[in-house]
This record gives structure tokens, sequence and C-alpha cells, in this order.
């Protein structure tokens, strides 16, 4: 057996490659988006096809504050993770939690909507096409955001414990890639149900 | 130096008790034991599925024929094609990638460990989900146990009115469940290769198999998902009284179709690129020659994984689209031919002029190479509208996509067996075996699967149980059935071949073949953390340059 171990030739020019953090946090933002493409195309397709009311037109009710909670969590985020690469660590853990809380604020916006939405007009996931593609389509959102404020809240409670500093800068910067991702999806779900589905 | 190295593992793990040594294995984070699991998984699944071929083709063999009743026979053949895809070739080509991609681009393992041991663990669930069908699948009413729908479950057969109890969701969950997984191996596969090459091994420098792994995984990416997706609106239609896929309620059969064949021929290249990637190691090293036209094979299969993504509904001409959604999938799935036309020809031209050894991954190689242009060339007949109304739904088709599946991915994947049993296990698979698995399975497969088109011609629709004598189809189909006992009787000589050199084989040393690409410059089997120092690569052909310092390739990079 021969002992051959190390082909080492002449030592090549900085060899920079990308973080694996990011790479597979942008893989799964690729796989993420063809899930709701299928979703949204559902939606798209089946507008206007259901056998029986309600429609979306007579229902619907465009949630302008949430969204601007939600999108302004985007902002919030970035900010945060730009004060904890800094190692401000007050800035970043206050941002974080306003970050939570619009977050949060959102869904609470989704199960205000669908409370009234069942309670009010009688549309559940089974009642005709638009209920079954609007609760299918906005619920996955909506699990996305869940599973964004559960990471968020592992990492705020990590940061109240002070293990969260600036070496853990690009790990956040992962996640907020995610939250970024989960936004981004509202704009285009809020496009297609409320904007042209009505 | 390394062979000491081999000589204390063995000692080490010969003195532990058994289940300190199962206990390592079920929590390994390894990625080369993570990829000896996977292809382990998938061997056992291919002897099932193996099995499940056999009952279909003794229930055909004869007309008439009552050794299994109807029911029986649907399961067979939904079991058996949701098998051989999700959880043999599917995980058998991760298992490969696990395996060589660190070793190929000089990483010690993959980017992200406990992700690949999570993504193993879910497939693996997948796999035990679906074959829980059997016990479990019952249900009320005492309706069905194993998914009876067809491999792509066609709504709306789906529905609970057409499928009660509960085996239509054992196949569901276990394929979103093992999608999932595969999502995960994707993921990490990609981020591997992306952000942990070893320095000088820049991309145009990777090799071809790193890069083809890198298309398919993207490709699983975009195109897994959609199914997922799919499997999803079914288990809302199926649990919560949705209406994605109901008639009833203004839904439509053909979404399902669509989403299905989205996720359904991308997964054609999702497995057939690996198999291109081992013909690409393979050939070069049996034909003593560098690849022929390297950059050309890395942008034909970029260019197969792009066009690969819009030609899926060329399985449904029969549905009734309009005239120009015909002509575009008929347009699109010739033009897949052309970067496939390349690859091949790009193959022959890395054996043109070569000193060729006929050893047996070679062989399996050539094999691989005629039988898949075959494939292809019944498939360019199938992919033209008018020629598909005729023959959609015989047995022309399943002639067709076997042959890509066994005569192509099958033997491209004996091939890699042949070729990396000595890295994986220290021993050479036995020649004589493997070149009587060789013959045995090339004549077996010819028989069935060459046969199999003239039923398919003469108008055998598939998926029937039984047939009516005298329809010119009895001979055909007997022989069909006496060889597909032959592919099983070589798939036999395989596994005793697999199970045999693993204690008896000849010891393999570090590099058996005289290859090129870095796996073969570690100990075989590789120590645990792979490469006591990261090297360093300055061509292609790294070992080449270390065995000829007279005249590397990097002198001509």
């Amino acid at each position: 057996m021969s002992a051959i171990t190390t082909p080492i030739a002449q030592p090549p020019e900085a060899w920079d490659l990308p973080y694996r953090g990011k790479v597979g946090m942008a893989c799964l933002i690729i796989a993420e988006s063809a899930i709701f493409t299928i979703f949204v195309v559902a939606y798209l397709f089946y507008l206007g096809k259901s056998l029986t009311g309600p429609t979306p037109r007579e229902v619907l009710e465009t949630p302008i504050f949430y969204t601007i909670c939600l999108l302004s969590s985007s902002l919030t985020i970035h900010f945060a993770s730009r004060f904890l690469e800094r190692a401000n660590r007050g800035a970043f853990l206050g941002l974080w939690f306003v970050t939570i809380v619009l977050g949060g604020l959102f869904l609470y916006g989704t199960g205000q909507e669908w409370h009234r939405l069942i309670y009010e007009h009688g549309l559940t996931i089974s009642t005709n096409l638009f209920g079954t593609t609007y609760y299918a389509l906005v619920g996955l959102h909506a699990t996305h955001v869940t599973v964004g404020l559960l990471m968020l809240g592992i990492v705020f409670l990590f940061g109240l414990a002070g293990r969260v500093g600036p070496e853990q800068s690009a790990r956040v910067e992962v996640l907020s890639l995610y939250w970024h991702f989960v936004d981004a999806v509202w704009v285009v779900v809020f496009t297609v149900v409320y904007v042209l589905g009505r | 130096m390394s062979s000491d190295v081999m000589a204390i593992q063995t000692r080490e793990v010969g003195g532990r008790p058994w289940v300190e040594r199962l206990h390592e294995w079920v929590t390994t984070v390894d990625h080369k034991r993570l990829g000896i699991l996977y292809i382990l998984y998938a061997l056992l699944f291919l002897l099932i599925g193996g099995i499940e071929a056999i009952i279909i083709r003794v229930q055909l063999m004869r007309p008439h024929s009552d050794f299994v009743s109807p029911q029986v026979f649907n399961r067979m053949f939904t079991m058996h094609g949701t098998t051989m895809i999700f959880f043999v070739v599917m995980p058998v080509m991760f298992g490969f990638a696990n395996y060589l991609v660190p070793l190929m681009i000089g990483a010690r393992d993959m980017a992200f460990p406990r992700l690949n041991a999570f993504s193993f663990w879910l497939t693996a669930l997948g796999g035990i989900l679906l074959y829980f069908s059997f016990l479990g699948g019952s249900g009320l009413y005492g309706a069905g146990n194993a998914p009876d729908v067809g491999w792509w479950a066609y709504a709306p057969l789906t529905s609970r009115a057409f499928s009660p109890g509960h085996s239509t969701d054992y196949w569901t969950i276990a394929l979103v469940v093992s999608g999932f997984g595969s999502i995960g191996t994707a993921i990490n596969i990609i981020a591997t290769i992306l952000s942990m090459r070893c320095p000088g091994m820049k991309l145009s420098r990777m090799p071809l198999l790193a890069w083809l792994t890198l298309v398919m995984s993207g490709l699983v990416l975009i195109s897994l998902t959609p199914l997922s997706a799919a499997q999803i609106m079914l288990l809302v239609d199926r649990y919560l009284g949705g209406h994605f896929f109901d008639t009833q309620a203004g839904g439509s059969a053909a979404l399902w179709m669509h989403f299905f064949w989205i996720f359904g021929h991308p997964e054609v290249y999702i497995l057939v690129i690996p198999a291109f990637a081992f013909a690409s190691e393979i050939i070069p090293v049996f034909s003593r020659k560098p690849i022929f036209g390297y950059p050309v094979m890395v942008a034909a299969t970029i260019c197969i994984g792009f066009i690969g993504m819009s030609v899926w509904a060329h399985h449904m001409f029969t549905v009734g689209m309009d005239s120009n959604a015909n002509t575009f999938f008929v347009l699109t799935t010739m033009a897949i031919a052309v970067p496939t036309g390349i690859k091949i020809f790009n193959w022959l031209g890395t054996m043109w002029g070569g000193k060729i050894q006929f050893k047996t991954p070679m062989l399996f190689c050539i094999g691989f190479l005629f039988q898949f242009l075959i494939a292809g060339l019944t498939g360019i007949m199938l992919g033209s509208a008018p020629f598909n109304w005729q023959l959609s739904g015989s047995y022309f088709v399943v002639a067709h996509f076997h042959y890509v599946i066994v005569g192509g991915i099958l033997f491209a994947l004996f091939a890699a067996f042949y070729y990396w049993y000595p890295k994986i296990t220290g021993r050479m698979l036995n020649e004589r075996l493997g070149k009587l698995h060789f013959w045995l399975f090339l004549i077996g497969f010819h028989l069935t699967f060459d046969v199999m088109h003239i039923p398919g011609i003469l108008g055998m629709p598939r998926r029937i149980y039984t047939y009516e004598p005298g329809r010119g189809w009895d001979t055909m189909n007997f022989l069909v059935t006496i060889g597909a006992f032959v592919q099983g009787i070589a798939t036999l000589v395989f596994v005793a071949n697999l199970i045999i050199s693993y204690f008896k084989g000849a010891r393999a040393g570090n590099d058996p073949w005289d290859a090129w690409t870095l796996e073969w410059s570690v100990s075989s089997p590789p120590p645990v953390y792979n490469f006591a120092s990261i090297p360093t690569v300055a061509s292609r052909r790294p070992l080449w340059d270390l065995k000829h310092p007279e005249d590397p390739d990097s002198r001509y990079e």
C-alpha cells in the first residue's frame, strides 16, 4: 500500500469560499419558493371556480396594518443583526424583541381574520374551492411565520442569557435571511390573495 | 503508514460489543457511514422491489393466470414503482454522493453532518412507513392494505370514495417524509460543494461527479418540492375535507397530473444524472485517457437540468391539452435529446483511441452507453404527440422507461459498485463473479425489455392483471417473464459477490485502478477524517500530477 496522502502542488492564491450557512439557507429558500409557487398556482388556477359562495370579493378585507407590521419587521431584524456585528448587545436585543412582537402581531392578525371568516361568514377549508386554496396558502405562510418566531424566540432567550455575541453574527444573519424570505413570500401572497384575487 | 492506521482500527472495532457498534452506526454523523447506510438501505429495498417485480411477471406469464388476485396485483405494481424510485434509486444515488463528494473535493465531511444524519433517518422512516401499510393500512371497513393507486396516484383514485382506509395515506406521508429527507441532503450537497472544497479545487477543476451531483441536487430543490406541495394538498383533501382534486366541487384531476409530472419528469433526470456522473468517472479511468470535452459535459448537464424542467406534460399528451401545449412539449422533448447526445458522443470520444481495459466496471459502463442510447431513441418516439396517442398507456411505455432505469441507470449503478467497492470496503469485488453477473444481467435485461416493446405495439395495456389468450401476446409475455428470472438470478450473483468479497476478496490498496481523483489518495477504507492534512490541487487530475511529476496536468491548465 503506497503512502500517498496529500497531493501537494504549489500553494494556491487566496482561497475564499462562501459561508456554508448562507449557502444552505439560500438552497432552503429556493426549495421553499418552489413549494409556495405550487400553492400560488393552485390558488390562481381555482380563482372563480368555486361552485358555491362565499367568494373572495364578498368576505376578504385587506390586512394593511398587519402587513405593515410584518414588512417592517424585516427592517428591524436587519438593523438588529447589524448591531450584533458591532457588538452592541442592548440595541440588538431590543430590536430583536421588536421583530418578535411585530411577527406576533401579524400572526394575531391572521388568527383574527380566520376567526372572522369562520364565525361570521361560515368559510372553512371544506366550504368551497376558495376556502380550500385560501386556508392552504395563507396557512402555509402562517406556518412559516410560526417556525420563524420560534427560532427568533430561541435566539432571544440565548441573547438574554448573554450567549449571543458578535462571533454568532454570521449564524444570526442566516436566520434573518429566512425571516426576509418569509416577508417576501407575504408580498406575493398579499398580491395574489388580496389584490389580484379580488 | 496508512496500513498501520487500518490495522489499529480493525482491532478496535473487533474488540467492542456489538451493541456499542450498533449504537455508533445509529448515531453516526460521518458522511462515509451515512453513505454506506444509504446504500445498504437501498439494496434491501432493491431486493423487496425485485420480488414485487417477479410477482407481477409470474402473474402475467400466461393468460388467465390466477397467481395473485387483481387487488394484490394493483398493490404490487404500485409498491414496485414507488419502492424502486423513492427507496432504491434515490437513496443509493444520495449514498454514493454522500460517500464520494467530500472525498473527491478534499473535504473532511459534509457541510452539515447532523442534517445529513437527520435526512438519512427521514428517508429510512419514509420507507418503513410505506411498508408498514401492509400491516396497518386496512383502517376502517377492512378496505385494502398496501397502496394500490399506481405510483403516480392520479385523482380521483386517491379520494376518500375510491381509497377508503389508510393505504393511500401511508403512501402520501411516506413520500412527504422521504421528500423532506431528500431536500435536506440536496441542501447539504450543494453547501458542501460550494463551501468545502480544498484549496486549488476550483469549480473548473472539480471531478465531473461533483459537478453532476451539484446539478442533480439543484434539480431536487426545484422539482421534488412540487411533489411535497401536492402531497400536502392531497392530505388536506383527505383529512380536512378540502377540494383541491375533488371534481365534485369544481376541483381538477388534471391539476394533480400537472403537479405530479412537474416533479415526475425532472425526477428522471435526478436519477439519471448521477448515472452520467458514474460513467464520466469510470470510462476515462478504464480508457486510460482524461474525459473528452470536460466543459461541454458540464454545460450539457446544466442544459439538461434546465430543459428537463420544461418537458413534463409529454406524459400527458392523451389528456387533451390544446395543440399549442402539445407542440411546445414535443419541441422541448426533442430539444433535450441534443445535450444528451452530446454526452454520449463525449463518452465515445473518451474511449476513442484509448487503451480500453474491459474490467467489470467498464463492461457495465459500455452496456449503459448503448442501452441508454436505445432508451433515448424510444423516448423520442414517445415524445412525438401523434405516436404517443397510439402507444400511451401500453407496454411500449413500460418497456421504454425500464430501458432508461434498468438499462441505463441500473447498469451505471452496478459499474459504480464494482468501481468504488474497493474504496468503501478495502476489498476487490470478485472479477469472475462480476463478469458472470454482467453477462447474465445483460441477457436477462434484453430478453425482458427488448421483447416487452412488442406486446406494447400489439396493444397490450399496462397495469392489466391478466389478458385473454390468442391475442399474440402470450409467447412474448412468457419470454419477458423468463428474462425477469434471469435478471433476478444475476442480482443474486451480485449480492453473493458483495458478501463473499467482503470477507474473501483481494486487498485493494489505496488505488487499485490507477485512477486520478482524490478519493484514491487515501487508504481503503478511508480514515475517519479522510485527509490527515487537507490536500491542495492544481489540476483536474491531482493524482496524475502526483504520479507523473515530470508531466503534470497542471502544466496545461
